[in-house]
């Protein structure tokens, strides 16, 4: 009961929040509420159970990811440009989008069923083998690490390959040559 | 920001548990939540919050940018080469089972090495990334916010 308090709260929060978002214009205050909005989701995952994905949604979607955005944020205006069009169809796209992934949540088994494939596939055959196969207690380390190594090496290279493509998009400016100096002889 | 002087120390004072917390979920993450990833980030944040504060040139000054490429190209080569280490202990390819003496120690030490180049990779990359973004152009001022 006490649980479905929380997550009633907890989505109560992420709804207003997601409003607020909308409703802004000032692109600092949507920055910082989209990092809100993160934390709100990792506090959702806690109640889940599910600590790992909640700490890299904290870390990432609250931390690292708010920062980037501030940063891009520095780059740019502070505030949104009036909309200039109708909203109509935007609207309609939307409403359509959600009433259709609503659709799609209805066939889904319900909550924590025993038989949803989540628990009737591999799940149980990770639960039952990987403190035998590889001595490690944290099952989501070791799944990630060894039984799904090939995605994790994807994930991996795919931050590589950010890393990589934004320093070759926006580049760094040579050694001696501080941003601050080149705004001086702007 | 040279007259944030709480926010000076605070961070200052800061930056070593950062660090220190990053390395925990670093290397406790076969037992706790977390993994390379997740330290990878912490430890890039505590990167970034040293920019933050005393200005993305006092961070370059510490890691330059030619390190933070070589960071990220070794974590995402230590990973890769875990694999290819495993490929010549006569085992698939990222099949840790033969890296040491008995299966179950050779995963032990699989995953150890697969985190350890996430973490890298995660944290050069991170922090790459926010230096690219913040030395374009002069920081905005204070008042503007």
């Amino acid at each position: 009961m006490s649980t479905i308090i929380v997550d009633l709260i907890l989505f109560c929060f992420m709804v207003l929040t997601a409003v607020a978002i909308m409703r802004l214009t000032n692109l600092f205050a949507i920055t910082m509420l989209a990092g809100l909005f993160s934390l709100l989701a990792a506090a959702l995952f806690v109640t889940l159970d599910a600590v790992d994905v909640a700490f890299t949604e904290a870390a990432v979607g609250a931390g690292i990811s708010t920062v980037l955005m501030l940063g891009a944020l520095a780059l740019t205006v502070r505030e949104e440009k009036p909309i200039s069009h109708s909203i109509i169809i935007p609207v309609v796209c939307c409403f359509v989008t959600g009433a259709a992934l609503i659709y799609g949540t209805l066939d889904m088994p319900a909550f924590g069923s025993p038989d949803s494939p989540v628990q009737t596939h591999v799940g149980g055959t990770y639960i039952e083998r990987t403190k035998a196969d590889t001595g490690v207690p944290n099952i989501v380390t070791a799944v990630l690490a060894s039984y799904r190594g090939y995605d994790t090496l994807g994930e991996t290279t795919v931050i590589f390959v950010a890393a990589i493509s934004v320093l070759l998009l926006i580049g760094v400016p040579r050694k001696g040559a501080s941003s601050r100096k080149k705004d001086e002889e702007a | 920001m040279h007259h944030h002087l709480i926010l000076r120390v605070v961070a200052k004072l800061f930056l070593p548990f950062i660090l220190l917390f990053a390395l925990y979920v670093q290397w406790h993450g076969d037992y706790g939540p977390g993994g390379g990833f997740q330290a990878g980030v912490i430890f890039a944040v505590g990167f970034i919050l040293y920019a933050l504060v005393y200005g993305v040139d006092a961070l370059v000054k510490v890691v330059s940018v030619k390190m933070l490429v070589i960071g990220m190209t070794a974590g995402l080569l230590i990973y890769a080469g875990t694999g290819v280490v495993a490929l010549f202990t006569g085992v698939d390819y990222l099949d840790y089972s033969h890296l040491a003496h008995d299966p179950v120690h050779g995963q032990e030490w699989g995953i150890l090495f697969v985190e350890l180049g996430v973490g890298i990779a995660v944290a050069s990359a991170m922090t790459a990334i926010f230096v690219a973004f913040s030395t374009r152009e002069a920081d905005i001022d204070d008042e503007d916010w």
